[in-house]
């Protein structure tokens, strides 16, 4: 009997240890990760390389200033497309809970959160690279869009439903008509945590490269036309990446530092906002 | 009195367009992915007509004989997520069970959430090229031990990579799922003398199993259509492999190497994987959605 | 007669199928509190939102009978204006969130994007808050927001946000059962002091609170309208076997 218990007590310590050991396991690849950027990184940001455009190989002093540029061209392209038809979605299924037409809508928003970024991709070259006979940031951002959409309207679906019903009662009781009630005090109440999931979309389209491969394509130049192909530091790092020469491959490390910082403090300042910001009922 | 308002009759044409167009984005939604859907099947149909199902079987990919098959891809696909599945399942089964029941709150638990946090939120592109910083050196001295040729990228390299990946994304499911968990279910366990590792074993474990396993299901559809770091890490080879060891492509990768250069037939052909790519991701996530959705009903009704 | 507010013609209300008022009859005069009494269940809720048509918003319900509001026919005019013109506080307090008490005060004019100077405002703000008996405790916080005060300064706030609208009439739905004594208390007081200058259909389930701020008082059972007339009459001798029985605690 004793000894039984020794045994069923030393499997229970067992697998706890294995458990803890598994689990904090997964964390180490975070921390290499962040060591190698670092170590990698930190050493080729200067001014140049944050401003300069990229340069041949052989000439010193290129950098990523396109690419930053690129980047944030993008996440405005894709965000003036995506928030509104992501919150007028969001309100939409958040006020039709039951309903053929918005179980459907549902079912698609989760088909295109988990449709690969590389079809998409493929679609916006379809869509916009063809007709246009060019790569260009509107196809990049359009492509973006279509990622971000179901990010935006899930979480605007998810705050909205949130919001207590009796406050919507109290406007429309004051003869408030409901697209006003809807739009002057339902959406500010949930409005932390629609521009929680705003940045959150941004954080997660920020690094996306497979779609751009054929859309905004790369660009060694800076461009703000959106109509002409645009660099972006995701596209950069994979170009200098894959290229053959070891001072490019501290590039990539070095633009894969902004890239990290960027999309960090997307998620730190979405997190600050939804910490703070937060109505309280 | 109310001379600075809207007549009733201009509140009701407002109220009108409101609800169209609510209406109106919520069907683009649907519109949009069925506009998707065709525009693949279109593009792809000159494959299509050509090679048929076939397609799916024919382990040949080659340019020259303008003769196309994605069976080296399909397999290149299955083996890279399988493995990396394999390989991440202990791992976020562990992280579930640890912040689902072991350690739910407190600094040691935040600390690990926020890690998976971040580390679901590094770009794919980065993972790619720490891959071949790391992990490539890694696996080719492994082969210059084993003997066969050191290429260093390949299957086994973009499943590590990608296990590192869907970790995150199945363990956060999981410790959702573990958490539904009753709590007078363990409590009745638990009374009955039983140890924790035995609650987990028979109570916890059997109770979240099928939300265990949709997550899983998700984490499948994650890693079939990743893209950029198995790109960078598989080796771009169009033969079909023959080792975990060998140079590869997946369905996503192929696509991401070739697809710019890629003309007529093989264009179309490319089209055609990614028709097949966006299937398979679909029934996938419509599976585990619909099982995590079920769970999710089942518990609410059993709190209430 | 000159001095009705609100008359209720045969008027029945339905959830469904369900008939939930049943042929009420009920007519309302001017600056009086009436108060709806009644056991749980029996649809005094129901009742006063067919007052605002709030009742219609709920999907499958539907009504029949007629309401009229001073002359105006409440079934046949814009739902909108109508609950422009009648205030309603709820059980649960129900400031809102993002605006600043000063803002929650005009939400309806603001809200429906009635513009009024500056200083009108201002004197509609003070004015609303002093007869919510509110004016003191917030007169030097009137920029924050409102969920920051305790649940009986938000229900005065919410009364004070009827007020402001002048409405015709004021619903009151059990408005004192999520608080505690002293608030209740505070805004039984109130009703007293307000019944000067407001018409008041007050809901409760607690026999006590109509008989201390009541003139008239209704006893609904069943969706039926049992039994109207002065609280006074009503509490010492009631007409109806069930009225007699509900006043002294045989059920509900
Ligand atoms: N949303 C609803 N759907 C269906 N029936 C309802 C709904 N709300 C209330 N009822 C029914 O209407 C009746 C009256 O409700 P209510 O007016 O809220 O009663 P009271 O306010 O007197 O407690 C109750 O029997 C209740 O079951
Ligand atoms: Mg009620």
């Amino acid at each position: 009997m004793e000894k039984q218990i020794n045994i069923r007590l030393f499997k229970d310590t067992l697998f706890k240890g294995l458990v803890c050991l598994f689990a904090f396991a997964s964390a180490l690849p975070l921390f290499l990760i962040l060591y190698y950027i670092t170590k990698n990184g930190i050493a080729v940001i200067n001014w140049d390389f944050l401003f300069n455009l990229p340069r041949p190989i052989g000439e010193s002093g290129g950098g990523i200033g396109s690419a930053i540029v690129g980047t944030i061209m993008l996440i405005i392209l894709s965000g003036v497309i995506s928030i509104p038809f992501g919150i007028a979605t969001g309100i939409y299924l958040s006020e039709q809970k039951k309903g053929k037409l918005s179980s459907i809508v549902r079912l698609c928003v989760i088909v295109l959160q988990g449709t690969p970024s590389i079809v998409i991709g493929i679609i916006a070259y379809i869509w916009v690279v063809l007709p246009l006979k060019t790569f260009s940031a509107m196809s990049g951002g359009i492509a973006l869009s279509i990622m971000m959409l179901p990010v935006i309207i899930k979480t605007t679906e998810e705050t909205l439903k949130l919001i207590p019903y009796h406050l919507k009662e109290a406007s429309l009781a004051l003869g408030v008509p409901y697209y006003k009630t809807m739009l002057k005090v339902i959406l500010p109440a949930g409005l932390s945590g629609i521009v929680t999931g705003i940045l959150l979309s941004i954080a997660r389209i920020t690094g996306e490269t497979a779609p751009l491969l054929f859309t905004a394509f790369g660009n060694q130049f800076m461009n703000l036309n959106i109509l002409k192909p645009i660099d972006s530091l995701p596209y950069r790092i994979f170009y200098y990446a894959m290229s053959p020469y070891p001072e490019w491959h501290t590039f990539a490390w070095g633009a894969s530092f902004i890239l990290v910082v960027f999309t960090l403090v997307f998620n730190l300042i979405a997190r600050g906002i939804s910490a703070k910001w937060k109505t309280q009922f | 009195m109310m001379s600075n308002c809207k007549s009733p009759a201009g509140i009701d044409r407002s109220e009108k367009r409101f609800t169209w167009i609510l209406t109106a984005s919520g069907a683009f939604i649907v519109v949009l992915l069925i506009a998707i859907f065709f525009t693949l099947f279109i593009t792809a149909l000159p494959a299509i007509k050509k090679f048929g199902l076939t397609f799916l079987i024919s382990k040949s990919w080659n340019a020259t004989a303008e003769s196309f098959g994605s069976l080296p891809f399909l397999v290149g696909t299955l083996l890279t997520s399988f493995l990396a599945l394999i390989i991440a399942i202990p791992f976020s089964i562990s992280i579930s069970m640890f912040l689902g029941e072991y350690c739910k709150e407190g600094a040691i638990s935040n600390f690990l959430r926020s890690a998976i946090e971040v580390l679901a939120g590094i770009p794919s592109v980065i993972y790619g090229l720490w891959g071949i910083f790391l992990l490539v050196p890694l696996v080719r001295s492994l082969e210059m031990q084993l003997g066969i040729v050191p290429y260093g990228v390949g299957i086994l390299t973009s499943s590590l990579i990608l296990a590192i990946m869907v970790i995150p994304f199945s363990a956060s499911l999981g410790r959702e799922v573990i958490s539904l968990v009753p709590g007078d279910l363990k409590e009745a366990a638990y009374s009955l003398g039983a140890t924790r590792f035995e609650v987990m074993k028979n109570i916890v474990i059997p109770y979240a199993r099928s939300g265990i396993i949709a997550g899983i299901l998700l984490a499948f559809g994650r890693a079939i259509g990743e893209t950029m770091a198995v790109t960078m890490l598989i080796g771009n080879s169009s033969f079909l492999p023959t080792s975990i060891f060998s140079p590869a492509n997946t369905m996503a990768s192929v696509i991401a190497n070739q697809f710019s250069e890629a003309t007529g037939i093989v264009a179309s052909s490319l089209i055609y994987i990614a028709l097949v790519l966006f299937l398979v991701t679909t029934i996938v996530n419509i599976i585990g959605n619909y099982v995590i959705h079920k769970i999710s009903i089942e518990a609410s009704k059993e709190v209430t | 007669m000159e001095n009705t507010v609100l008359r209720i013609e045969s008027f029945s209300a339905y959830f469904g199928d369900n008939k939930i008022l049943k042929e009420i009859n009920l007519t309302i005069t001017k600056n009086i509190v009436t108060a709806i009494m009644g056991p749980s269940g029996c649809g005094k809720t129901t009742l006063i939102r067919c007052v605002n048509r709030m009742h219609e918003l709920i999907p499958g319900t539907k009504v029949s009978g007629e309401m009229f509001l001073g002359s105006h026919n409440i079934y046949s005019m814009e739902p909108i204006l109508l609950r422009r013109m009648v205030g309603m506080v709820f059980q649960k307090p129900n400031p809102f969130p993002t605006m600043s008490i000063y803002n929650n005060v005009i939400a309806g004019y603001k809200l429906n994007g009635i513009r009024r100077p500056r200083d009108e405002f201002d004197n509609i703000v003070e004015q609303s808050l002093k007869k919510a008996a509110l004016w003191n405790e917030v007169k030097d916080s009137l920029h924050r927001k409102g969920t920051f005060l305790s649940g009986g300064q938000q229900q005065r706030l919410c009364i004070a946000r009827a007020l402001a609208m002048n409405p015709e009439i004021l619903l009151l739905d059990e408005p004192t059962s999520a608080l505690d004594p002293k608030s209740t208390a505070q805004i039984e007081e109130l009703f007293v002091e307000l019944k000067q200058n407001v018409t008041m259909l007050l809901v409760t389930h607690n026999i006590a609170q109509a008989a201390r701020v009541s003139d008239f008082t209704a006893f609904l059972y069943l969706g039926e309208l049992v039994e109207f007339g002065p609280t006074e009459k009503m509490f010492t001798v009631p007409k109806d076997k069930r009225t007699e029985e509900y006043l002294t605690g045989k059920f509900g």
